[in-house]
């Protein structure tokens, strides 16, 4: 068979021609890839054919391969569109089985949520860190010395006893007036961190303290005893009651936006002086825009400086206090202190990592 | 605190004609005195003048008494009877004091008194009451509920009384139609507990015209002596912090004094409306003129009193019963005013000084002769008595905030006019004034103080001009440096600052600049610390907890929820001397205690699915810790003392604390929903290990030795929870599932998982310099699985650790992928046996391993792993 062998033009023509017809009916890669393993394969007559043409004369040798070639790429290319078209066919196909309904809910882990009062908390540090400021935390129990004699709350200075304060228990300790105790209370302000913060790091200082502070009150729709205070303090040469104003302004407006300003009326606290309450221009009060109040302010006292060290003739410094949750209740409308303390996660969820 | 009156306030300054009291308000804020309330009357009419025709007393049943009245309201206001005729309305009164003709208060119907209380006929007793006689507590005019207004005890004169007509409108009458405003006073500014002062900060913030009362009764005031109307000791042998209790007393008579007469009714209705009730012309004189004064004074029968007058402390044992009818036991701080009878100097207690007097002495209804007394007493002797036996008067309130020590001869001399104009009698001209008061230092004040402190660009003549006003003497100034003397009723201005406060608040805050100020460069930012707060509790929110803030107070009802003794509780936690609670005395030594408070509430409210967690302090009482020291302030304490301070406060650490109820992955349409088990509380655990980039080791309680003192077991399930502790060893929390019991006392679902860790602990463990990154190999990995058949009591921390070793550097990733146990049917694995299975990746930093190489490896682990007697599985 082999001997009689021979290019058989017509035998080769007719197949691929057959082949590129069934290609044309084919209605499955698989029966696509069967055509040409058949017609294009090692048992074809397209391959037997191509063998031959090394037998073949020299001079027939040319036309042989220009057939040859064409018939390859007649197949070629008919597998090719035939291919493409198949394999759109069949992905459409495919997608099509696919197709899901996808605003049914995929929440398998459903996202958490931080308390707003720490997130706000972290958006008050923030704006302070970004005017170069540090943060600091001081000690929730405290000693009565940085709560109050430092900040020129003396022993029996009115101030003191209107602070509505936890004491902490004890008997081994002998306070000024000579009664028994711990000398020790939970924090009445976050003032109590200001010569903390000034013994520790020194002057040139600008220190704001965010966190919670204790006064006996019972909780309910307005007050709560446990609650949380952002104090600021500044202490450098030629620091005044301008520089005051300028970061409670810069403050209000990052907390209330931009047309949020303060105004200081005079005011009392031991540990300024001057003093003054500050006011908040509240632009969404409910009723219309007005004044809040908002927290107490002033130049610290130079008692405060001298408890640390600091020379009140070479040195001025301001501090402020505010209340966080009164910041969290008027940004967002709430109108009872219980949704902050009762931890009810319906209350936080609302606000879920932030807003 | 005190109320103004702008019909009273107009005695010591101007105000314009139509000065309402918001205006008022506005005025006073401006300068520091800030607005507490507005008290308008809420009563509307119609409320008329009535008169008594006659009365019925009717018994009732109850054992009370009423009184039918028909009851005169006038032409306008009268009933009508059936024939038509005008006649007195029928009204039911059950007050003890209804008399024949007397002149009533009678609100009628549609009136609506205070408390939104709607008066309407009637039927009642028996009876259609058609009105109502009312109290002056109805009204809001005072807390007098004794019996009804009779019109005749309001001290209007016989004239006014005539005068009034029946169903006149009586709100007018009683003022009730005029707003009187409450201020806040702070406490530096004692002197504005009075009109006096009140007025002068109005004139500070208007300008309007002011006259300082005292000078010209200062001048009208006789002479006075050491000796004078009587004599009087000051004999203070305890002075608190070295200051005498009382620097002055004066004190002066009123000879044939009448005790019938009356106070008339203008001061009564002033009286009334700042809140006190008069009593009887003597007491309400003295009143009066400590509300417009600032002068506490007190007025006694100078019949009773045996001279000398001795100022002195008690004595330990004294006791007084107080005008209030208590009994008190005196402490030798308390400071006295008593007299010697017998000729026992000082044997007698009259009165706690500046507080409260006593029931001997007090004027009576014979009283003849009257000695007042105005006093200056120390500010922390006076807040002290008050403070220790809860007595806060209106005269210790001012006394502690500092009373004018100059004013008392004014101020008795007013009293004296009063007393002897409206209950006659003759002054005495010999008052006596025992006066050790100093007079207060010149403060050095430079000019520039002004522009430092407040920036604000006022000229030293202005300065001068407005230090003047207030009240200070100013001298000097030529070369910046002005010397002044505060005026003797402001005891609080003692420095530079404060005299920049009183120019900045006359000039106006509003007239401060506004600036920005730049802060230097250096240590800005969140510390690490901070930053690793903020990572952990964004780690557990992602995680799908949500953070809550619970009060860190407990008591025993809670350390039991959690199984612990509550004894042995007691003495480690800090306690609180005054708790609002009294079953909460305690500060939580976990957060899981008061967390699971919070967990508690959320399920009772019907949620399910309750993961919450919490980042807080909590407190660790040390009976070993010393006293903490009571150190002055205004000066800087020394090392050792600021290191005394510190060193007696609690340990009170940082933590993080979680519990996770209910289901661990939301029941959806996807796939079935799985319970919450130990596992979700370590994975939480282990992912905040991984935030921080540090390895926690998670260890049984039956494997970790000997436990940490204060590892609360009896909390924890036995089998379910790991102790986590760090590489060197550090115990720093717990997570797995709570005890079954504990799980019920709360009333929270079955395997419930919860966390707790010490921050404060951790945070110390890491390091705060920046990772150092290991080279990535490109060399192939070789994969292998590694099952192993151990018993049950081996962990697979365990074996892991020993795979580890094994393996060393090549060893680039472990992962237990199957678990399990073997059982009696099991031939495999047999009963207390477990199998479990690694996928372990190799990788060398610095070769293609080669078979025989991973087979080394290979060989290595299993070795090493027959020390837990661990067996490979073919």
């Amino acid at each position: 068979m082999a001997d009689t062998a021979v290019f058989d033009e017509q035998a080769v023509t007719a197949s691929v021609t057959e082949g590129i017809e069934k290609i044309a009916q084919a209605s499955s890669t698989d029966e696509l890839k069967a055509l040409r393993a058949h017609y294009a394969g090692g048992d074809s007559e397209m391959t037997r054919a191509s063998k031959m043409i090394g037998k073949l004369a020299v001079e027939e040798k040319k036309a042989a391969g220009q057939l040859m070639s064409k018939l390859r790429a007649d197949f070629g290319r008919a597998f090719a569109a035939k291919e493409t078209e198949l394999k759109q066919a069949e992905e459409q196909a495919a997608l099509e089985a696919e197709t899901v309904d996808v605003t049914m809910p995929t929440d398998r882990h459903p996202l958490g949520a931080r308390h707003p009062l720490s997130a706000l908390m972290e958006d008050i540090q923030d704006f302070f860190t970004s005017m170069g400021w540090q943060i600091a935390d001081g000690p929730e129990v405290e000693t009565e010395w940085y709560d109050f004699d430092a900040l020129n709350f003396g022993p029996d200075h009115p101030a003191r006893q209107m602070q509505d304060t936890f004491y902490v228990k004890g008997e081994k300790a002998t306070d000024a007036a000579g009664f028994k105790g711990s000398n020790m209370v939970m924090r009445t302000q976050t003032s109590s961190d200001q010569v903390r913060s000034l013994l520790g790091k020194g002057v040139p200082l600008y220190l704001a303290c965010t966190g919670r502070v204790f006064r006996t009150d019972e909780l309910d729709a307005t007050h709560t005893p446990v609650f949380h205070q952002c104090e600021a303090l500044a202490v450098d040469k030629g620091l005044t009651m301008a520089d005051l104003k300028g970061t409670l302004n810069a403050l209000a407006v990052a907390m209330f936006g931009p047309e949020a300003k303060t105004r200081l009326r005079p005011s009392y606290f031991p540990f300024t002086e001057p003093s003054a309450e500050m006011d908040l221009w509240f632009p969404d009060k409910k009723g219309g825009p007005g004044w809040i109040e908002w927290g107490g302010c002033g130049m610290v006292n130079p008692n405060v400086l001298r408890s640390a060290g600091i020379d009140p003739d070479v040195y001025t410094g301001f501090a402020f206090g505010v209340g966080v949750e009164r910041a969290l209740l008027l940004r967002h409308d709430i109108n009872d202190m219980h949704d902050l303390v009762e931890g009810d996660v319906r209350f936080s969820e609302q606000f879920a990592m932030g807003e | 605190m005190p109320i103004v009156d702008i019909d009273w306030l107009k005695e010591h300054v101007e105000v314009p004609e139509d000065l309402t009291v918001e205006k008022l308000a506005a005025d006073l804020v401006r300068v520091g005195l800030e607005e507490e309330d507005i008290h308008t009357s809420s009563v509307t009419g119609p409320l008329v003048v009535g008169k008594i025709v006659d009365f019925t007393p009717e018994p009732q049943k109850n054992g009370k008494t009423i009184n039918w009245c028909h009851v005169d309201v006038g032409e306008k206001y009268n009933a009508v009877d059936a024939e038509g005729n005008k006649v007195p309305r029928g009204i039911i009164c059950g007050a003890p004091n209804v008399g024949k003709d007397e002149l009533v208060v009678v609100a009628l119907p549609g009136a609506i008194l205070p408390g939104d209380f709607e008066i309407a006929s009637r039927k009642t007793y028996g009876h259609i009451s058609d009105g109502m006689c009312c109290s002056e507590r109805e009204l809001g005019l005072s807390d007098e509920h004794n019996g009804i207004i009779l019109l005749r005890e309001q001290g209007f004169s016989q004239e006014e009384l005539n005068s009034l007509e029946l169903g006149q409108d009586a709100i007018h009458l009683l003022h009730l139609d005029r707003p009187t405003l409450e201020i806040n006073i702070t406490p530096d500014r004692g002197y504005a507990f009075s009109y006096r002062g009140v007025a002068r900060e109005y004139h500070h913030s208007t300008a309007q015209p002011y006259v300082d009362p005292i000078p010209e009764l200062t001048q009208k005031a006789p002479k006075a002596s050491a000796n004078g109307d009587v004599e009087v000791l000051i004999e203070d042998e305890a002075p608190i912090h070295g200051v005498v209790g009382a620097d002055r007393y004066y004190a002066r008579a009123l000879h044939g004094f009448n005790p019938a007469s009356h106070t008339p009714n203008w001061m009564r209705r002033r009286l009334s409306r700042a809140g006190m009730r008069p009593i009887s012309l003597a007491v309400d004189v003295t009143n009066y003129l400590m509300l417009d004064l600032g002068q506490p004074m007190h007025a006694y029968d100078l019949d009773k009193l045996v001279a000398p007058i001795v100022v002195r402390r008690a004595r330990e044992g004294e006791h007084l019963t107080t005008l209030d009818g208590k009994d008190r036991e005196l402490s030798v701080e308390d400071l006295l005013i008593t007299d010697s009878p017998n000729g026992e100097k000082g044997s007698r207690i009259i009165g706690l000084a500046g507080v409260m007097g006593g029931l001997y002495g007090e004027i009576t209804a014979e009283t003849k002769n009257i000695l007042v007394e105005c006093a200056h007493f120390d500010q922390v002797s006076i807040a002290r008595t008050a403070r220790r036996h809860k007595l806060p008067s209106e005269a210790s309130r001012r006394f502690e905030r500092g009373v004018d020590y100059a004013m008392q001869p004014g101020a008795a001399q007013a009293a004296i006019e009063l007393l002897s104009r409206y209950g006659s009698g003759e002054p005495s001209n010999n008052p006596t004034d025992v006066d050790n008061t100093v007079a207060p230092a010149a403060i050095q004040f430079k000019v520039t103080e002004v522009k430092r402190l407040a920036d604000l660009d006022v000229s030293a003549d202005q300065i001068s001009s407005i230090l003047t006003d207030i009240g200070c003497t100013v001298a000097g100034g030529g070369n910046g440096v002005m010397s002044v003397v505060p005026p003797t009723w402001r005891p609080d201005i003692t420095m530079p600052p404060d005299l920049v406060e009183e120019v900045a608040r006359l000039v106006g805050y509003d007239e401060i600049p506004v600036h920005v100020p730049a802060a230097p460069v250096k240590d800005t930012g969140l510390t690490p610390d901070q930053q690793r707060g903020r990572w952990v509790a964004n780690t557990l929110a992602e995680s799908g907890l949500v953070e809550t803030l619970s009060y860190p107070f407990v008591g025993d009802a809670d350390y039991k929820t959690f199984g612990l003794d509550t004894e042995a509780m007691a003495s480690r936690s800090v306690e609180i001397t005054n708790p609002l609670g009294g079953d909460r005395p305690y500060l939580r030594t976990d957060l899981l205690h008061t967390l699971a408070l919070t967990a508690q509430r959320n399920i009772r409210r019907g949620l399910d699915n309750v993961q919450i967690y919490e980042i807080g302090h909590v407190f660790h009482f040390d009976p070993a810790a010393p006293a903490v020291p009571a150190l002055p302030g205004g000066v800087k304490p020394s090392d050792e003392q600021l290191a005394a301070l510190d060193a007696g406060l609690p340990d009170q650490p940082l933590q993080v604390a979680g519990l996770l109820t209910g289901e661990a992955v939301t029941k959806g349409w996807y796939e079935d929903t799985r319970a919450i088990d130990w596992t979700d509380a370590v994975s939480r655990v282990r992912r905040i290990g991984d935030r921080l980039g540090v390895e926690l080791r998670f260890t049984a309680p039956r494997n970790y030795g000997e436990l940490p003192a204060t590892f609360e077991s009896e909390t924890w399930h036995p089998g379910r929870t790991a102790l986590v502790s760090l590489n060197d060893g550090t115990w720093i929390g717990v997570a797995g599932e709570l005890h079954p019991q504990v799980n019920e006392n709360l009333g929270i679902p079955a395997h419930s998982a919860a966390f707790e860790l010490n921050l404060t602990a951790l945070f110390a463990h890491l390091s705060d310099q920046p990772l150092q990154a290991k080279p990535i190999s490109t060399f192939p990995p070789v994969k292998q699985d590694l099952a192993f058949s151990v018993d049950e009591s081996v962990t697979s921390a365990q074996l892991e650790s020993v795979i580890e070793e094994a393996a060393g550097d090549v060893l680039e990733s472990i992962q237990l992928f199957d678990v399990f146990h073997g059982d009696a049917k099991n031939s495999g694995l047999g009963e207390g046996k477990k199998s479990l299975a690694y996928a372990v990746v190799f990788r060398s930093p610095s070769k293609t391993l080669t078979a025989e190489d991973s087979e080394a490896i290979r060989a290595s682990i299993v070795e090493k792993a027959q020390v837990l007697g661990a067996q490979l599985r073919s």
